[in-house]
Formats: structure tokens, sequence, C-alpha cells
């Protein structure tokens, strides 16, 4: 299984949560968060960062389906 | 960097809402300064906003490796012990994420229409009683108390008592560490009490969700669900009460942006966040963070086991992000401010607090026009002892509304 990782980089404040909770999976780029990679094996780290985030900017589908794994809605 | 003998910190007693003059030479020439602190060992201030970001963001600095120090601090005794302050991830994040559903942007809306309510209340029962009105008691104090009494399900009518207990809790000097302890174990037990009658029967409220948590995931421990409770009640009124007389007095000594917001609500959103720049809140510093390794920042080399504290009133100043930075400007467009500061711990509690100071702006403005001082500047009186920077009493006067 796949997940596949993105940040909607319009809603992103900044606040470098996710990049704290798994920084390798996301860093910052000119102050916004940044998936390092696209895809990335399944990781509770990412569930984490995607529940943590205070604006849910991020989001994690199951790459095949695109179930949608977090944020909770 | 050589270390050279430290410097005494803070250089200057706080002054109403002035940020030191020293912090602007420090960004340029010393951007390491060596201080040392009233107590604790010495330490790094980092004073430019990408520096603060780093030590704030990078998992190479930690906070838990602090409860094992010496942390430099302003008062003799540590904070609540802990805390989730205190904690790096991935224990930090166990903690953090039962609580971070309830604080995002989206749940935080929902808790808009009923905050607006209590202003509004609070904005009319001024209004009724006629001025001068002290801004502080009847207004910014009991906003947020209402605010987060009802989120987390702590009764409103116990508020005298956790009031003096949280004000002893955030002390510096106001109180004697036998005090200070005394108002935490009572602090704690109030708090014990509460879950327990949770345990008893199922409340709809965050406490009682944080105690199902407890029970049913097994994923925090007693102290910490006590804690995390008291923090919770502790932070979530503490600093936006200081914040919104900070905003009304910093609005009513810069008359123009005032007159901006008056002119077009619109504005208020923007300028809650240009306040956060540029209101001093804290003291001084935030938490101090220890190097787990040597890392490099733009002002020089913290070295493994290291002590360094932030200083995001300097960043929130830094010239190299902010153009004037010194000027208020509620139109300003520019990189986020550090005042809620940044990383795992940013705070939890950012979008309730935003949304609260923005609806007490917008009530105070609708509701009480004309809003000013009652007296001259000297009638405002400025806490001490305490580490967040505010009015203690700030007495207002407004126009008659004409239904008054
Ligand atoms: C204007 C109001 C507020 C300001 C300026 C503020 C500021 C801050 C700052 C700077 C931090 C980070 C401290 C550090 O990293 O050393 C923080 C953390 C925190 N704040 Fe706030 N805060 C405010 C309101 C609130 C509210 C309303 C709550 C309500 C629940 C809250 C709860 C917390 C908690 C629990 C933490 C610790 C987070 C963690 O360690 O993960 N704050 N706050
Ligand atoms: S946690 Fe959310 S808001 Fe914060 S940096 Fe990551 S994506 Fe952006």
């Amino acid at each position: 299984m796949t997940w596949q990782i993105e940040v909607d980089r319009n809603t992103c404040i900044g606040t470098g949560s996710c990049a704290g909770i798994a920084p390798e999976h996301f860093e910052l780029r000119d102050r916004k968060s940044c998936p390092r990679h696209p895809t990335a094996e399944p990781d509770e780290l990412l569930v984490d960062a995607a529940e943590s985030c205070p604006v849910e900017a991020i989001t994690i589908r199951d790459a095949t389906s695109g179930e949608l794994i977090a944020p909770e809605p | 960097m050589a270390a050279t003998e430290p410097r005494n910190y803070p250089f200057t007693e706080a002054d109403r809402l002035t940020v030191d003059p020293a912090f602007a030479g420090l960004r340029k020439d010393e951007p390491l300064c060596r201080v040392r602190f009233p107590y604790g060992e010495a330490a790094w201030l980092v004073t430019r906003y990408e520096d603060v970001r780093t030590v704030l963001g990078d998992p190479r600095f930690s906070r838990a490796e602090a409860v094992h120090r010496d942390e430099p601090r302003l008062r003799p005794h540590r904070g609540l012990e802990g805390s989730i302050l205190d904690l790096d991830p991935p224990d930090h994040t166990r903690l953090r994420r039962i609580v971070a559903k309830a604080f995002t942007a989206r749940h935080i809306e929902r808790l808009r229409p009923r905050t607006e309510q209590i202003a509004a209340e609070l904005a009319d029962g001024m209004a009724a009683r006629g001025a001068p009105a002290d801004l502080v008691a009847d207004f910014a104090l009991p906003l947020p108390v209402t605010v987060i009494c009802e989120l987390l399900g702590v009764p409103l009518a116990d508020r005298a008592d956790f009031r003096t207990w949280s004000d002893a809790l955030l002390s510096t000097t106001k109180y004697t560490p036998q005090e200070i302890q005394d108002c935490t174990d009572a602090l704690m037990a109030y708090m014990a009490g509460l879950i327990a009658e949770r345990r008893a029967a199922p409340h709809d409220d965050l406490l009682g969700a944080l105690v199902d948590a407890r029970d049913n995931g097994e994923r925090l421990s007693e102290r910490e669900l006590q804690v995390l409770a008291v923090s919770l009640l502790v932070a979530g009124h503490e600093t936006t009460a200081s914040q919104i007389p900070n905003f009304v007095y910093t609005l009513l000594t810069h008359p123009e942006q005032l007159a901006a917001l008056r002119a077009d609500p619109g504005l208020v959103p923007g300028a809650v966040e240009e306040l956060m720049r540029y209101v001093p809140l804290g003291n001084g510093a935030g938490m101090p963070r220890y190097a787990l390794d040597d890392v490099e920042l733009s002002g020089g080399i913290v070295r493994a086991g290291e002590a360094v504290v932030v200083c995001p009133v300097s960043a929130n100043r830094d010239e190299a992000v902010y153009t004037d930075p010194d000027r208020l400007d509620v139109l300003r467009q520019e990189a986020s401010h550090v005042g809620f500061g940044h990383g795992p711990h940013h705070c939890l509690g950012a979008q309730l607090a935003r949304m609260e100071l923005q609806v007490a702006l917008n009530t105070l403005l609708e509701r009480l026009p004309g809003l000013r001082l009652a007296g001259p500047e000297e009638s405002v009186v400025w806490k001490s002892g305490v580490a967040l920077r505010g009015p203690e009493r700030m007495p207002v006067t407004w126009d008659r509304t004409r239904d008054a």
C-alpha cells in the first residue's frame, strides 16, 4: 500500500507543526509546508501530522483508491 | 563563538508595551548573545526571525532536555511539571493529537457565534452601567474565561478561585514560592474533582473527551490528563485577556490605524495579525531549548548541550523580514509573526485566540463608539511580577449611544 501526501499551500499558515512531528515527511519551503515526497509507505506519523494541522491543510489518501485516510472529517 | 561574560537578562524592566531598543543592536551585531537569567544556567539569546524559527522548529533543539537541566528562567520555580511544553516529539505528538482536533480553525469557527454573543452582552453591560468602565475586569477577562470554561466544561461560578490560582502559576515575583506551590496544588486538586465528575457521569465537553481518551485509549497518564486540562484553563484565558487591552491601548496610541479599522471592519482579521506582531506580550523570552547537536544559526554555532532562549518580541521586529518593523500598519501583509511560537509547540489555542481577538475588536468598535481612555495615560495600571505584559486596570469611556 502507498499513501499520497498533499499540502494545500494556500491554506497552510506555516506553523511548522507538521515538520516538527514528521521531519522525514515535511519541510518548510518559503515558510510553508511541502511534502518531501509525494507518496510514502503508510506511517502513523503522517496521520499525526494531518490530524494536528490547525488548518487541516494536509491530506493523506490511499494512492490507489483515493480513499481519505486523514484528517478525519 | 567565544563565550564572553554573560549579560544579565532581561536587560531592562518591561515598561508598558515598549520594546527594548537593545534588540535591534543585537540582531545586527550579536545575534547570539550570552545571557544570564535571574535563575538557571547561562544561555544564548536568539533575536533574529529566521534563527528564532529554526530554534523553535528544528528537532535538534529540545524542550524535554530542559527538564533535567537548570533551565534559565525568570523565577525560582519551574512551571507545571509534566506539561505538554516539556515534551519533544514523538511523546509530544501523542498528547497534542488528543487535543489538536478541538482547536482546528474549522472547529473554532463553530464557537464564533457564541463568542460574539458573550462579547455583545459584556459590552452592552458596560454601556448600560455607563462610563467609565474597566476594560480589563468588565470585558477582556470575562470574555476568554467564559469561552474556555464553556469549551472545557469548567463551571464559570468557580472563576474567582481558579483566577487566583492561575495568576500565581504564571507569576514571576508576585507570589512567594510557597504560595505558588499551594495554588498549583489547589488547581490540580480542583481539576481532579472535575475529572472525577466526568467518570461518574458522561459530559459532552472537552474535558469529558479528554477523560474518555484516557480511559478508552490509554494514550495519556492520569497526571498528563490533569496537567493538560489545567494548562488549557490557564493558557486559555490569561494570554487573550492580556492581549485584548494591549491591542486596544496600542490602537488608541495609533489613532490613524484605529480610524482605518473603524472605517472598514473588514480589516480586523489582518489587524489582529499585525497587533500580534507588534505587541510585546512576553516579558522578554520564551521557554528555553537545548541543542542536542551542534547547530549552525545565522548568528553562529550553538554547541550540543547549550541552552538557547528565543526572543519572539525581537523576531517580530526583524528588519530583515519586515519593512519599517517598528511601525504599526494594519494593512501590512508580510511574513507571519512568531507571537504564537513556531514548530511542534506552536500555540495550540492560536485559532481560538485569533477568533476571540477578532470578535473582541469588532464588538468594541461596534458597540462602544468613540472608545478611549477615561483618564490620562497614568490611569492605566500595568501588571508587574508576572510573565505576561498587560494592564491590570484600564479605565475607558466612550460616546454615549443614542439609546443609553
Ligand atoms: C493571544 C493569545 C495567546 C498567545 C499570544 C499564545 C502564545 C503561545 C506561545 C508563544 C506558545 C509557544 C510556547 C513555546 O513554544 O515555548 C503557546 C503554546 C501553547 N498555547 Fe498559547 N497563546 C495564546 C492563547 C492560547 C489559548 C486561548 C490557548 C487555549 C487553549 C492556548 C494554549 C496553549 C497550549 C496548550 C500551548 C502549548 C502547546 C504545546 O506545547 O504543544 N494558548 N502559546
Ligand atoms: S501543520 Fe499545517 S499549517 Fe502548519 S506548516 Fe504544516 S501544513 Fe502548514
